[in-house]
């Protein structure tokens, strides 16, 4: 067999957000970090989602990480030596009249949340459009989160591989790995062209298609593929500080949008489409901009007068409870997963990425990673 | 018309000379296609009509094309309330055997059984330091705006750039009484000569063009090649006072305008096959990507047909011919008869223009070395305001050598245009800062809407 | 500088028509694009998003996307591809520098 391309102390496979800061924040700890991708770093569902650096509507149970991940998007910029246009400009979250019932669902999240670090501001009528006038009459009441923001997420994985880069790690794109398994004390991976790579740990952050490496060690799990739904429109003035996001159990009727700092309005949400990760294609359905567009005008009418001039999709991972798998294998010593965000993961990415460096470095973690353990998918799989 | 039916449902897209050629095929072949154009009345950009209300003859529109352009119009004119023409509706996508219209009347959906995409061109663009002030147009432009509006596009009009269209229109200018200031061609005269042996594949056209340059000589035009264009010059307030140049000897010049005319030959109009996942091939010979497509305009898509300078710029009298093949490739496909010898005419004519293109692609190089060499302060996209400095400090600090990656960093080709304008001399900047062949550059995915759509768009009959 | 950008060269016996660009009155006639009705009286059609100054328009083919102006209620209209009509009032900029906060 021929000699590793690399042997380190912790193999990433997988770059995304996840597996990007995973191997900033391994170097800062002084491990020695292989990262493996198949594509280019940050393509797929970390490079194509909406930006949303949001905490609030997250799990409460999440919020130790999101507020792990806020701190470190506050220093983005100076921890990575790149602008990843990160806007503290505030969230607001929407319900419309139509389900007024949300309106106590908002006020018991606001109550919890409060005990977990992010405050909440409930603004209904008259408050509530004095200071988003943009609102449509649908929109009954906001729950309106001051710190929290967004940000460009075609930069923030590339931003994050170049940082670990510089402080260290290597980083091999178009490195499609087909066979994952521990030899001896040692995980060998072998790439498509034959390269093997070589680590006592492994870390599998492949998004969707975490599935594929995971059940080679014997742990499958139901993920799904799908691709965002997403739109930008012409730059207008900047005008739109927060960002902004519907509260409803309809898929079609969730929508968002923000203003980024050039003009362009991104909007995203309602149905999301079709990926296909053997073929690194995803497909952008047309029937899926033409409901988003409806849904948008409702939210916020004055959007109409706008055009959207680009609509793109990725590929992302869904899990059927829309929870991450995130900690150690079930099976495997030195084994770590970090994949399946379902749709939610950029604003947690940067927390993903130092929590498995801490728990891959020192054994252990605060943040309470329960709720994603891989063995929970052991009978339905 | 009962004989004629609408199943199997072909839809033709763009009403230009392919478009117009391949409606009336699949008419005389008994099939009633769709016909959707995006202008208000046919004949696409070349032959492109005047208003309603305007009066001049087609010969002082289309000069030498008069009775070609006469012939397609009439073509179209004749079949048009027999197919079933949609004008003022834009396909801005294509997804499951349908494309997707917009127009005012709301967005709508239309399945097909054959595809065929006639979407033609636009100008090719190479950079130069001062292309976005007010002023700077491509050289399509100009001649729109004077055969559709009768209009010239300043008081005091150089030409710059390259191909048959930099004399074509600048001649057109002269015979409606504008000021032309200056011809200036970036190819050296000595390329013509080389381009001889295809160009004489179609010795009426080449006559045509040796006319036009005499017609301009004796007009008093100045007519100069082998230029560098270094500049645009002017402000970001008033716009465009003139351009700056370097002339084959070396010494640089100025001249006063107050527009210019700009442009590299042609590029096709490529979003729908891309959207239709047709696939691309690099095309050497005009350093660019080009949907595949069999002799007779067979995308690799089954059902997708392309014809016309958007699948290969062949020019106009190609297209006529290139809109036949494609419309009898898909009448043949669709298990209609289709006459072998009628294949094999059409298909030496494309032939004989396919030789003449390269022969003017010998004759009016892209100028794609002009990319190294533009200053970091010159704009490459307009959309989206991005210097050659910006791009290249992406390429040099992220490694984005791929034109997608180099996007997503960059925002070139991120604007309204989609990187129609940009696109090709974006990427033989990072080919060029990267010191990498440009294929490798890749090229630009297409992504929909092809062009920009209305959040407020509802379906057709609905408020 | 008032005069024209644009130069008629013939098709002038037209019948004129009246828009208005940022509240003036603009003289154009039956047949005239957007574009041509705005630059044969004036020398802009906006001002870039991006600071890099005045736009006229580049391809006159509805390809480019560079010549959208707004109206005075706020709406786009592409002004290479847009017949010029009577009474139509647009502006070279974007109305209200509140938009879209402001309905």
């Amino acid at each position: 067999m021929a000699s590793p391309v690399s042997v380190s102390d912790v193999l990433i496979i997988g770059g995304g957000l996840m597996g990007t800061s995973a191997a900033l924040f391994l170097r800062q700890r002084g491990r020695s970090v292989t990262l493996l991708e198949s594509d280019l770093v940050g393509r797929q569902a970390s490079g194509t989602n909406f930006g949303n650096v949001r905490r609030q509507g997250r799990p409460i149970h999440q919020l130790p990480l999101a507020n792990r991940a806020i701190a470190i998007w506050r220093r983005a910029n100076e921890l990575l030596g790149a602008d990843v246009e990160y806007l503290q400009s505030g969230h607001i979250r929407v319900c419309y009249r139509e389900r007024p019932e949300n309106i106590a669902k908002m006020e018991e999240y606001a109550a919890e949340a409060r005990h977990v670090g992010l405050d909440l501001e409930l603004l209904t009528g008259n408050a509530l459009r004095a200071r988003f006038p943009f609102f449509g009459p649908d929109v009954l009441a906001g729950s309106y989160s001051a710190l929290d923001g967004h940000a460009n997420p075609r930069l923030t994985a590339p931003a994050f591989a170049r940082a670990a880069q510089r402080a260290g790690a290597q980083v091999f794109e178009n490195t499609r790995i087909i066979h994952a398994a521990k030899q001896g004390t040692d995980f060998v991976v072998t790439a498509e062209d034959g390269r093997t790579f070589r680590a006592p740990v492994l870390l599998i952050t492949a998004g969707a298609w975490g599935n594929k490496l995971s059940q080679q060690f014997g742990e499958p799990v139901p993920l799904t593929p799908r691709g965002p739904n997403m739109s930008v429109t012409e730059p207008v003035p900047y005008a739109i500080a927060p960002a902004v996001g519907v509260m409803t159990p309809v898929e079609e009727e969730t929508v968002y949008f923000r203003q980024v700092a050039r003009g362009n309005i991104i909007l995203g949400g309602s149905t999301r489409g079709p990926s296909y990760p053997d073929q690194y294609r995803a497909y952008v359905l047309p029937q899926n901009t033409m409901k988003q567009l409806r849904q948008i005008r409702r939210l916020a009418p004055a959007l109409a007068n706008l055009n959207i001039i680009r609509v793109w999709t990725g590929i992302e991972g869904y899990l059927p409870d829309s929870l991450p798998v995130m900690g150690r294998s079930a099976t495997t010593s030195g084994l770590f997963y970090a994949f399946g965000f379902s749709g939610s993961g950029f604003q947690i990415g940067p927390g993903v990425g130092e929590t498995m460096a801490e728990l891959i470095d020192t054994g252990t973690t605060p943040i309470d990673l329960s709720h994603y353990d891989i063995a929970r998918f052991r009978r339905s799989a | 018309m009962a004989d004629r039916e609408l199943t199997p449902r072909i839809v033709v897209v763009g009403a230009g000379p392919a478009g117009v050629r391949a409606a009336q095929t699949l008419l005389e072949a008994g099939i009633r296609p769709v016909v959707i154009d995006e202008a208000a009345r046919a004949g696409g950009q070349i032959y492109r009509r005047q208003p309603t209300n305007f009066r001049r003859s087609h010969e002082a529109l289309y000069g030498t094309e008069a009775a070609r352009a006469q012939a397609v119009h009439d073509g179209f004119d004749a079949i048009a309330a027999t197919v079933d023409y949609r004008p003022d509706t834009l396909v801005w996508n294509i997804a499951d055997g349908q494309v997707w219209t917009a127009s005012e009347r709301g967005y709508a959906t239309l399945a097909y059984d054959a595809l065929i995409l006639c979407t033609g061109a636009t100008d090719r663009l190479m950079p130069v330091k001062g292309w976005h002030y007010a002023g700077a147009y491509s050289l399509g432009a100009a001649q729109v705006a004077l055969k559709a509006q009768a209009c010239a596009i300043g008081a005091r009009v150089v030409f710059m750039g390259s191909g048959p269209l930099l004399y074509l229109v600048a001649s057109q200018y002269v015979k409606a009484g504008a000021k032309v200031a200056a011809v200036l061609d970036t190819s050296p005269l000595s390329n013509r000569l080389r381009a001889a042996v295809d160009l004489i594949a179609q010795p009426g056209i080449l006559a045509d063009g040796v006319a036009l340059t005499r017609a301009l000589a004796k007009a008093g035009v100045p007519v100069l090649t082998g230029v560098t264009p270094l500049e645009i010059t002017g402000n970001a307030e008033n716009g465009v006072n003139g351009v700056r140049v370097r002339l084959a000897n070396g010494t640089e010049r100025d001249f006063a305008a107050d527009a210019v005319a700009l442009g590299y030959h042609l590029r096709p109009e490529t979003q729908l096959a891309d959207l239709a996942r047709c696939d691309f091939a690099f095309d050497a010979k005009t350093r660019q990507w080009l949907p595949k497509r069999d002799q007779d305009g067979r995308a690799s898509v089954a059902g997708v047909y392309l014809a016309g300078d958007g699948a290969r710029i062949l020019g106009a009298r190609s297209a006529e011919v290139s809109g036949r093949l494609a419309a009898l490739a898909a009448l043949a496909d669709l298990g209609h008869k289709v006459d072998p010898l009628t294949l094999v005419h059409l298909r030496r004519q494309v032939a004989s223009y396919a030789r003449f293109a390269r022969g003017l692609a010998t004759a009016f190089p892209w100028p794609h070395e002009q990319a190294a060499n533009l200053p970091d302060e010159a704009i490459v996209c307009r959309c989206e305001a991005v210097t050659a400095g910006d791009l290249r400090r992406v390429v040099n600090e992220t490694g984005a050598k791929e034109a997608n990656r180099a996007k997503a960093f960059s925002r070139v080709g991120m604007g309204r245009c989609q990187g129609r304008y940009c696109g090709h001399a974006g990427a033989e900047v990072i080919a060029a800062c990267a010191n990498i062949p440009v294929e490798q550059v890749g090229r630009l995915r297409g992504q929909a809407p092809v062009k920009p759509l209305p959040v407020a768009i509802a379906p057709e009959g609905e408020e | 500088m008032t005069q024209g950008r644009f130069v008629r060269l013939a098709e002038q016996d037209r019948p004129s028509l009246t828009l208005y660009v940022d509240g003036q009155p603009v003289t154009a006639m039956e047949g005239d694009t957007l574009m041509v009705a705005m630059l044969a009286a004036g020398r802009v059609l906006r001002t870039s998003e991006f600071g890099d100054g005045k736009r006229a328009g580049f391809c006159l083919m509805a390809a480019c996307q560079d010549c959208w102006v707004w109206t005075e209620d706020g709406g786009r209209l592409r002004a290479c591809s847009t017949p010029a009509s009577a009474g139509l009032r647009l502006s070279t900029s974007q109305p209200g520098a509140s938009w879209p906060t402001a309905n």
